[in-house]
Formats: C-alpha cells, structure tokens, sequence
C-alpha cells in the first residue's frame, strides 16, 4: 500500500458522485407508461432534484436509457441501435411491468422483457408504476452507479 | 326510407347476389354471396342508398366452421344516419374476396390489415402486402391456428 492507491480510490469516489449527480436520460417511450414518466419528470415529482433532470433527445449525448412501456418485436432492433449509440458509461432502466417482463403480453408481438435485447441496470415495476418508485428507482440506481467500480480513459484495464 | 322498406328495397335491386339479412343490435346486417360482394358495395355506395362512409372492414375466425372466414363491412349513410353491415363467408381452402379499396380509399389499408392478420387475399387490390408485421414474419396472427405465444424475433435474444 502506498499513498498513491489511496489517491486513486478517492478519485473513484469523486467520479462515481459526480455521475449518479448528472445523468442525462434519453426516454425511449413506447406506450401509456409515459404518462407516468411525464409526471415523474415533471414539476410535482421533478427528477431534477436528483440530477436526472436533463433530458436529451439524442442517445449519443444521454448516459441514461430510461425503455418506458412494452417493447415489441418489430422494434428490438431499433432499441438494440438505441443502446449501442450511447457512450459509456450508460446505464438502462426497465420502466413497468411491460418492460421489466413483458407484462400483460403474452404474443406473437410482444418482447417478455428488454433484458432479453440489452442489459437492464434497474427494474421498476407496476403497471403503471407511481411517480415515487419511479425516483425510487432512481435512487436505487444512483446508489448502484456510486458503489460500481467507475471506468476512465486513462485507467489500467485489467 | 324508413328501415324495413330500405331493406326491401335493397334486397330486390341485389336479389342475386344477397343471401339472407338479419337485425343485430339495432343494425341490420346483409350476408352476401362472394361473388356478389363488389357489385353490392358499389351500388349501396351510389344513390339512392348513399352509404358514403365505409367505417371498418375486418375478418372473424371461426376455425371450427365449415366457411372458416367471414369478412364483416361496416358501411354508413350521411344522408340517412343509419348503419348497415355486410357479411361475407369465405372457405378455409381459399379465402380470398373482391377488394373494395377502388370503392372507398380507407378500405385499402384495412384490407391490407386483414391480409396480415388473416391470411384473406383481396383480388384487385392495388398494393397487397403486409402493414404491421415486419418482413420475414410467418403465418397470420391473428389466425385462431397460429400457436400461442410463438413468437418470431427478429434479432438474436437472450433468454
């Protein structure tokens, strides 16, 4: 152990603090759960509180993938683009029963879960889910983005 | 015209090609032959009838049934404010009809609706392919023998 190590560890923190405190969201919504998302974003609710305000309507400048509402079969491929535009880091929440599992659906249409396209980071369930498990959700995340080992330009990958 | 000499009066101009007629929930309904189906329509269009308004066009499926498919028309008079639909029988073995779509331009993505969903061809159609399902998909949904919850992804999925 030298002080150098010590160093480093905090610079992790620090970098971990600053993204889950400055998440642009990209909201890629299909379906009626938007309207949660709408007042989950919006001023009674405000994401913004949590830094999560921003939303870009681009995936190349958005960290965060929020998939909000069922996604089908014909669009997985255009979601797969969606996910792979994004810079790293990213991360990607399941917003409802839909997209966590596939929710109601059960068919020839619909994808029982996005997870089974791209990797999910946080599941928020409910059909549709309140405002409060939406920034539930988010805290969860925030806390999953300051606990996991932070990647950088310039570190030494393994 | 009041209901039942309109239906009279409709029955005798198309007496060849209409089989029966009936009254469900405050509409009547016409059943017609499938070779009769595009003269029908074009004179119910046409004064003194006057439907001007097709208002949907879709299939039932009835695998069980010796005439599997039936085609169901929803046509609806302006001038009258009075509704009429139109059935139409259709084989398993061939399930095919007379397009509409030169009639009343919305008929031509409902019917293309049908022929993705059920499998019915609309001969005179102008442009008959599928409007909802991607391409590569195979069979008709919507069809009572298409297997549950088979489902035909399009790119590699995780399980």
């Amino acid at each position: 152990m030298s002080g150098f190590d010590f160093l480093t560890t905090r610079f992790e923190t620090a970098l971990g603090w600053g993204r889950k405190f400055s998440l642009f969201h990209y909201p890629f919504v299909t379906a009626c759960c938007g309207m949660e998302y709408m007042s989950a974003a919006c001023a009674h609710f405000d994401l913004d509180r949590f830094g999560a305000g921003w939303t870009r309507f681009s995936p190349r400048q958005s960290d965060l993938l929020l998939v909000v509402g069922t996604v089908s079969h014909k669009l997985a491929p255009v979601l797969k683009t969606v996910y792979e535009q994004m810079m790293e880091p990213k991360w990607v929440i399941a917003f409802g029963a839909c997209a966590v599992s596939g929710g109601i659906y059960q068919n020839y249409a619909a994808v029982q879960g996005i997870d089974r396209v791209i990797p999910v980071d946080v599941y928020i369930p409910g059909c549709p889910p309140r405002p409060e498990m939406v920034l539930d959700g988010l805290l969860k995340l925030q806390e999953k983005i300051q606990k996991q080992e932070q990647d950088w330009r310039w570190r030494k990958k393994p | 015209m009041e209901k039942e000499t309109l239906i009279g009066e409709i029955r005798k101009r198309f007496a060849a090609e209409i089989e029966s007629d009936a009254e469900s929930l405050g509409d009547q309904v016409l059943i017609v032959r499938r070779e009769g189906l595009r003269a029908v329509m074009a004179g119910l269009q046409a004064a003194p009838f006057d439907y001007a308004v097709l208002l949907d066009l879709t299939c039932v499926d009835f695998l069980a049934s010796e005439n599997r498919f039936e085609m169901v028309y929803h046509i609806f008079s302006l001038s009258r404010n009075r509704r009429l639909r139109i059935k139409v029988s259709l084989p398993d073995d061939n399930p095919v009809v007379d397009s509409i779509a030169g009639l009343w331009k919305n008929a031509n993505w409902l019917e293309r609706e049908v022929f993705d969903m059920f499998g019915v061809a609309f001969m005179g159609h102008p442009d008959l392919r599928r409007i909802l399902m991607y391409e590569g998909f195979e069979g008709h949904p919507l069809r009572k023998s298409y297997p549950w919850r088979k489902e035909q992804p399009r790119i590699p999925l995780k399980d």
